[in-house]
């Protein structure tokens, strides 16, 4: 039974590495899970900077050194990456929950124009802030 | 039957016999998000790096200070959730607990310290210039 027709189904994501290939579908996804976790880094920063603000004094020069020192800056920007990433794949995914875009190609074609557009977005963000 | 809608419908048939509710509160949430993000995004990301008084004067008006505060709460709402989701996928047993009541704790310290701050700023008089 087992070796039956093993046919050229998908495998399981879990078998990342040599075995796994790596897909815009599959990829997209993971990195939406990515950067929706790894928010949580600016969000402490920017809470922390809002309490420094609010204390004022050293609180407020520790708080806004560390968000705007080198290692600030390479944070908040990736950051921003991220939120865009993010915030264009939940409208993806809010698209996709109307039942339209499910096609594989239009899928695939839908997380091109997430990864491409935000970095757009990122471009203007930096320039305007 | 006729009048079910289809969230009711697939309620408690998964295999943990929930969820559906948390699916729906993350689109709920990412739908808000989706006004709430670029707000805070343009009016946060223009002001943080600014000057003590100038960052104060305009975190303490009003708009800026309610869409910091309602991002605060909905982004760590929405953070929570989606982060359990994924603790839910990767983690098991004790580490599951422990990690789901970390994550938790660390949103919700956030969110009330964040929250605080904001009150803070726009309550406090503006100390003279």
């Amino acid at each position: 039974m087992a070796d039956v027709n093993r046919g050229n189904r998908p495998l399981s994501p879990f078998m990342f590495g040599q075995y796994y290939r790596p897909q815009w579908t599959s990829m997209t996804s993971i990195a939406n899970r990515i950067t929706g976790l790894s928010l949580i880094v600016a969000a402490f920063l920017v809470v922390w900077y809002l309490a420094g603000l609010s204390v004022g004094g050293r609180s407020f020069e520790v708080a806004n050194g560390v968000i705007t020192s080198w290692f600030g800056d390479i944070v908040m920007t990736l950051s921003v990456y991220a939120l865009w990433y993010h915030t264009l794949a939940g409208v993806r995914h809010l698209i996709w929950d109307t039942g339209r875009m499910l096609r594989v190609d239009q899928a695939e074609t839908a997380g091109k124009v997430i990864v491409a557009a935000a970095a757009v977005l990122t471009v203007i963000t930096v320039i305007v802030c | 039957m006729a009048y079910m809608t289809d969230r009711k419908r697939a309620n408690g048939l998964g295999s943990a016999h929930s969820g559906a509710h948390h699916h729906w509160q993350i689109i709920v949430s990412s739908v808000v998000l989706l006004v709430l993000v670029p707000l805070f995004v343009f009016t946060f990301g223009r002001v943080y790096g600014e000057p003590f008084e100038v960052a104060l004067i305009y975190m303490s008006r009003p708009f800026p200070a309610v869409v910091a505060g309602l991002t605060i709460l909905v982004g760590f709402y929405h953070f929570a959730i989606g982060a359990r989701s994924a603790v839910e996928d990767y983690l098991g047993g004790w580490t599951r607990k422990l990690v789901l009541i970390g994550v938790n704790f660390l949103c919700l310290a956030l969110a009330g310290y964040g929250l605080f701050a904001i009150a803070r700023l726009a309550l406090l008089p503006l100390p003279p210039m």
